[in-house]
């Protein structure tokens, strides 16, 4: 087995000298078509190869790969064979049928052949040797039947418990496995995890190529599934649990490591929809693909200035999806037409999209998993998460922060902005926030609200905006029922910035003019 | 229709080609039917080589694989055969005790 590493090292000098032969990859990969798996495997399950799928009973074994042959069929043109040693084809179809697979379907257009295979001890007499020459005889022409390149066995190591003959059925095993690479399919061969060991009978020693280990576990209430790729010869995989998921539409993988700072990192500028703020960039808005984060305590105008930047990607005709989490879609037109925004319009052309619900209905991944779906499927160009920290409650601060990280990356490859707001507590050092989550951003704003002279006035400052130069001044800024507006500066003798009243006050004294004061709308 | 009555026992003996163990088989099967069952049984050769579709129907992992049709019910009886008195008994051609 080792060959296959040694002739990957020596295969540059192959190529070499061999110049008109096309590429030849060291492990040529069959892409699962479940989402998140076939990237951390670098591009799938290893082609014309068995891989051991292991895991405790209910751990989701049948269902990843009973979705691998779907796909396969449906996706790859790769008509599969499931042969069963433990469920009906009927229940198989009954459960498949949970995740939106029509098995039937595809059994009929002769994609997908299922064979249980029915084996009883109680009902069987054994006298003298044997061996499982019919399995594989039933298996090729399965195979051969529908033009398979996928095959699920699952779980074969169900025969030990029909067959008596440990030492033959080990055997004949590992004549399988070396059977099924001369056939050429890719294969997954499921396995029950037992104690300590992958799977009661050992199936690890024969399936050297790949192995992909599931797990359920009950964390405060909530069931959390992993994955993690035990081993992959010959391919670099990330040695990390990943949360996947089980719901209507198949599998999901979550892989809570980052996918890598591979994006293009786009010059464009865009909108913060408030021009005052707008003009605090050099860039007069964010770049594309930025990731900005707004946070502030409660009533500072986090989800005002959200709704400003929603509105301005509306305005350039482009789709934003917004998820709202702490307030129905009602509730946010409702509030922001009190300052002048009617988002009705937008919600009706089909440019703005409202995405309501309570973190706390959905664990962390299954939120996550969600907001990936609903992205991908939408295509938005522009994304506003508001807020942020109610993503944070429900799940660990580690988890979070790594699955926001993912969720960064996965929209920063598709260039689109983000902005997050986040309620900050009161009383907490308001840069010492959100569980270094900034650290993710590239644009960091604090809103805040302060209180002087007895009044509150509202103010915003840039803290960060990654390579762009911004304003370093702490503006305040008005809600009126035109939206928000930046105040113009207005300096005391001494330098300082006066606000609320003591700017009116000192405007009367000295007007000093902000170069882009004329970009806002200025309220008297 | 009491066929396995009195009648004939219908057995059917899968195969794959003429391997060692699928020759002893059918051997061992001969012989002990001339023994027991002279003049009142049948024997169908499966070569699953040459009809591999019926491992599906019949739903046959293992080789060789006797299956008794007649009488009913089924029995099922892997192994080239070789332990005479215990495919008697599976056959329910002896007693389970295995007096005669």
């Amino acid at each position: 087995m080792t060959a296959t590493v040694r002739s990957r090292k020596s295969e540059p000098t192959k190529r070499a000298g061999n110049g008109s032969r096309p590429a030849r990859h060291p492990l040529a990969k069959a892409p699962t078509g479940i989402p998140g798996l076939d990237e951390i495997t670098n591009g799938g399950l290893p082609r014309g190869r068995p891989t051991l799928v292991c895991g405790g009973a209910g751990c989701g074994k049948t269902l990843l790969a009973m979705e691998f042959l779907v796909r396969g069929a449906l996706d790859y043109n790769e008509p599969g064979v499931f042969m069963s040693f433990e469920e009906s084809a009927a229940d198989l179809v009954a459960d498949a049928r949970s995740l939106g697979f029509d098995l039937e379907r595809l059994s009929a257009r002769r994609q997908l052949l299922l064979d249980y295979v029915r084996l009883e001890r109680a009902e069987l007499t054994e006298t003298g040797e044997y061996d499982l020459e019919g399995l594989f005889i039933r298996l090729g022409h399965a195979i051969d039947s529908i033009g398979a390149k996928r095959v699920v066995l699952d779980t074969i190591e169900l025969l030990f418990s029909g067959l008596s003959d440990a030492f033959v059925l080990r055997a004949e095993l590992a004549r399988l496995f070396r059977w099924l690479k001369t056939k050429q399919v890719t294969a997954i061969v499921t396995g029950e995890r037992s104690g300590e060991h992958l799977t009661r009978h050992g199936l690890e020693e024969f399936v050297s190529d790949c192995v992909i280990l599931l797990d359920q576990r009950v964390t405060e209430q909530s069931a959390t599934r992993r994955l993690r790729i035990l081993k992959y010869r010959g391919s670099a995989h990330g040695g990390n649990e990943m949360p996947f998921l089980i719901d209507d539409h198949g599998v999901s993988v979550l892989p809570i490591t980052s996918l890598g700072l591979a994006h293009r990192a786009s010059t464009a500028h865009v909108s913060t929809g408030v021009a005052g703020l707008d003009g605090m960039f050099a860039k007069k808005g964010y770049y594309r693909g930025n990731s900005v984060l707004a946070s502030g305590t409660a009533g500072t105008g986090k989800s005002s200035l959200a709704v400003h930047f929603a509105a301005a990607a509306c305005r350039r005709g482009e789709r934003c999806l917004y998820f709202a989490f702490e307030e129905s879609p009602s509730q946010i037109t409702r509030n922001m037409r009190s300052i002048g925004i009617d988002l009705e319009p937008w919600i009706r052309r089909g440019l703005l999209r409202v995405h309501a619900e309570r973190p706390t209905a959905l664990g962390l991944e299954a939120h996550l998993v969600a907001m990936h779906r609903l992205i991908d499927h939408w295509q938005p160009r522009v994304v506003v998460v508001d807020p942020v920290t109610n993503l944070i409650a429900v799940g660990s601060e580690i988890e979070v922060k790594a699955m926001l990280a993912r969720l960064i990356d996965f929209m920063k490859l598709r260039q689109i902005t983000a902005l997050f707001t986040s309620l900050t507590e009161g009383g907490r050092a308001a840069e010492r926030t959100d569980l270094g989550v900034s650290s993710l951003m590239d644009v960091w704003m604090l809103l805040g609200n302060q209180e002087t002279n007895g009044e509150r006035n509202r103010t915003i400052q840039i803290v960060k905006a990654r390579g762009m130069a911004h304003s370093n001044q702490v503006r305040e800024f008005v809600m009126t029922d035109r939206g928000i507006t930046l105040v113009d500066i207005s300096r005391r003798a001494d330098g300082s910035v006066a606000i609320g009243a003591a700017r009116g006050a000192q405007q009367q004294q000295a007007r000093v003019g902000d170069p882009e004061s004329s970009r806002g709308r200025r309220v008297k | 229709m009491k066929d396995g009555a009195r009648g004939v026992w219908r057995l059917r003996l899968y195969v794959a080609g003429q391997s060692p163990k699928s020759i002893t088989a059918l051997a061992n099967l001969k012989r002990l039917c001339e023994s027991h069952l002279a003049g009142r049984y049948r024997i169908e050769v499966v070569d699953l080589l040459n009809q591999p579709h019926l491992a599906r129907r019949d739903d046959i992992v293992v080789v060789p694989t006797l299956v008794r049709q007649l009488p009913v019910p089924v029995r099922k009886i892997i192994g080239d055969l070789s332990n005479e008195k215990r495919v008697l008994v599976a056959l329910e051609v002896l007693p389970r005790d295995g007096q005669e």
